[in-house]
């Protein structure tokens, strides 16, 4: 999202709001973002709760609208929320693996004022597709692009790179001239949740992200103008690290299946911050006054190298939920900067994903943990977790 | 890519346009994105509504804005929001 830059007198306002409707999906995608432990959170906000949500962040100035979770088209009222969503004044996206979506419940959305599709892919064609969904999907999303076309909306294809399928860029490409795509977003894994458990499995090497941005380039030079190709390079090749959501708790409200308000779709892991629910606290407190999404906004809370780096304003010290998985500690300088003092980190895991590829890159997914119910409990047992950690 | 005084202008697909009023101001939605508009920004997109020309659109501006540059600033707007693909165009009149 642009804004007229960093624009610091005037008070943050959460712009995107992401509403994670669920953490149920029918796929078991190895990458998935969702917090490992999603089993242990069933209790999942009501229709009316949701309401509530929606209409306070939007007095507090949310405009975009995300649908995501899980698979979001598992609740029933996802009709009524977008509804109620497009009443207030929303633009209303939903994130979909297009699971189940058929032409009545299209046209549902449709009426009820869905404004965009995001329609995600595990691979270019079926059987890698539907081995890392762990289910068999492909042809299904192949439908659902055709009727998201048919009913005019623009069609946002995202597909997901990991070590295996990211050679496959040109393949991916080609279908998504085939389908009619607008936008493609070739999306490098990155390595919360459910992906950081697999990491040593997913990450690519740096010269299969050198070939695939060729690739991706060259497609954009020949497509322009007919297609937009955004290409998301994983951040543990960079130098500095991603501006996380552009700074903590500076446009970007997450809130999670069970009523639980994030700063971004990790922040859930890092111990010691109490995320208040929406149940218990109205937005704008949660937003404004508490002290989990104040403690890493702006720049005072920041150590040296960020304190005194003048990329500060550009990068914000990069991730806190990065920082604190690789380095163990949040408000340590995202291990992914070339100046942090933890960097070594980074260069171990390249290192040790890299080891890994020779053997069984290409040829088996062995090893890999899929996200599914029996892994989340399996390995979370509730006894595990932080007590601060909810 | 230069648009000729006759292009009949509208919003692309998927793109609405709208008052904020917790930013107080007008802004251009689309998928999974959003820009702030200009008070003459906001005039420009405004128009662009499917029943008017380029050449229409730039003479309302004249009368509603003053200054020399008042028309070339409104054509390299159109040029830009058409080149990022936030305004197309309707059909040929
Ligand atoms: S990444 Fe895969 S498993 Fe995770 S929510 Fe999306 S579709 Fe489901
Ligand atoms: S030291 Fe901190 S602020 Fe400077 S570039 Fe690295 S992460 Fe960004």
């Amino acid at each position: 999202m642009s804004e007229d830059g960093f624009a610091k007198p005037a008070p943050p306002k959460p712009l995107w709001l992401l509403a994670e409707l669920t953490y149920a999906c029918p796929l078991q995608c190895p990458y998935c973002s969702n917090p490992a432990d999603f089993d242990h959170y069933r209790d999942h906000l009501t229709t009316e709760e949701w309401e509530r949500v929606l209409v306070q962040a939007r007095t507090l100035g949310a405009a975009q609208l995300g649908f995501s979770g899980g698979e979001p088209l598992i609740r029933r009222d996802l009709e009524t929320l977008v509804a109620r969503a497009r009443a207030l004044g929303y633009y209303t996206n939903l994130i979909t693996s297009g699971w189940a979506l058929d032409e009545a419940r299209l046209g549902a959305l449709k009426e009820a004022g869905l404004d965009h599709i995001q329609l995600s892919f595990q691979g270019p064609q079926q059987q890698l597709n539907d081995r890392m969904a762990g289910a068999a999907v492909f042809e299904q999303k192949l439908a659902v692009a055709r009727l998201v076309k048919r009913f005019g909306y623009p069609m946002v294809l995202n597909f997901v790179l990991y070590r295996e399928n990211i050679d496959r860029v040109a393949e991916f490409l080609d279908l998504a001239v085939e389908l009619g795509a607008d936008y493609v977003e070739l999306a490098n894994t990155q390595y919360y949740g459910w992906a950081l458990l697999n990491r040593d499995r997913l990450l690519p090497t740096r010269q299969q992200l050198e070939r695939a941005e060729l690739v991706a380039n060259e497609y954009r030079r020949r497509l322009a103008g007919r297609m937009k190709v955004y290409y998301v390079v994983p951040d543990y090749y960079e130098d500095r690290p991603k501006a996380c959501s552009n700074g903590w708790g500076n446009f970007f409200l997450l809130v999670a299946p069970d009523g639980t308000a994030l700063p971004c779709h990790a922040a859930r892991v890092i111990p010691g911050l109490v995320f208040p629910n929406v149940r218990q606290a109205n937005l704008s407190w949660i937003w404004k006054e508490s002290p989990a999404f104040n403690r890493f906004r702006g720049f005072d809370w920041m150590r040296e190298p960020c304190r005194s780096c003048p990329e500060r304003f550009k990068d914000f010290g990069g991730c806190r939920c990065q920082a604190y998985l690789l380095a163990g500690d949040a408000a340590d300088t995202d291990p992914v900067c070339s100046l942090a003092p933890r960097h070594g980190l980074v260069l171990e895991a390249i290192r040790r994903a890299t080891a890994a590829t020779g053997v069984e890159a290409a040829v088996s997914d062995t090893g890999l943990i899929f996200r599914n119910v029996h892994n989340s409990r399996r390995l979370t047992a509730p006894l595990e977790r932080s007590p601060l950690g909810r | 890519m230069a648009l000729s005084d006759q292009a009949v202008l509208s919003l692309s697909p998927g793109f609405r346009f709208q008052w904020e009023p917790a930013q107080q101001t007008h802004v251009l939605l689309f998928p999974e994105g959003m820009v702030k508009l200009n008070a003459s920004a906001a005039e420009i997109i405004r128009r662009c509504d499917g029943s008017r020309t380029l050449g229409a659109i730039i003479d309302e501006l004249g009368h509603s804005f003053t200054g020399d540059t008042v028309e070339d600033d409104a054509r390299s707007f159109v040029e830009r929001a058409y080149e990022r693909g936030w305004i197309c165009e309707a059909r040929a009149a």
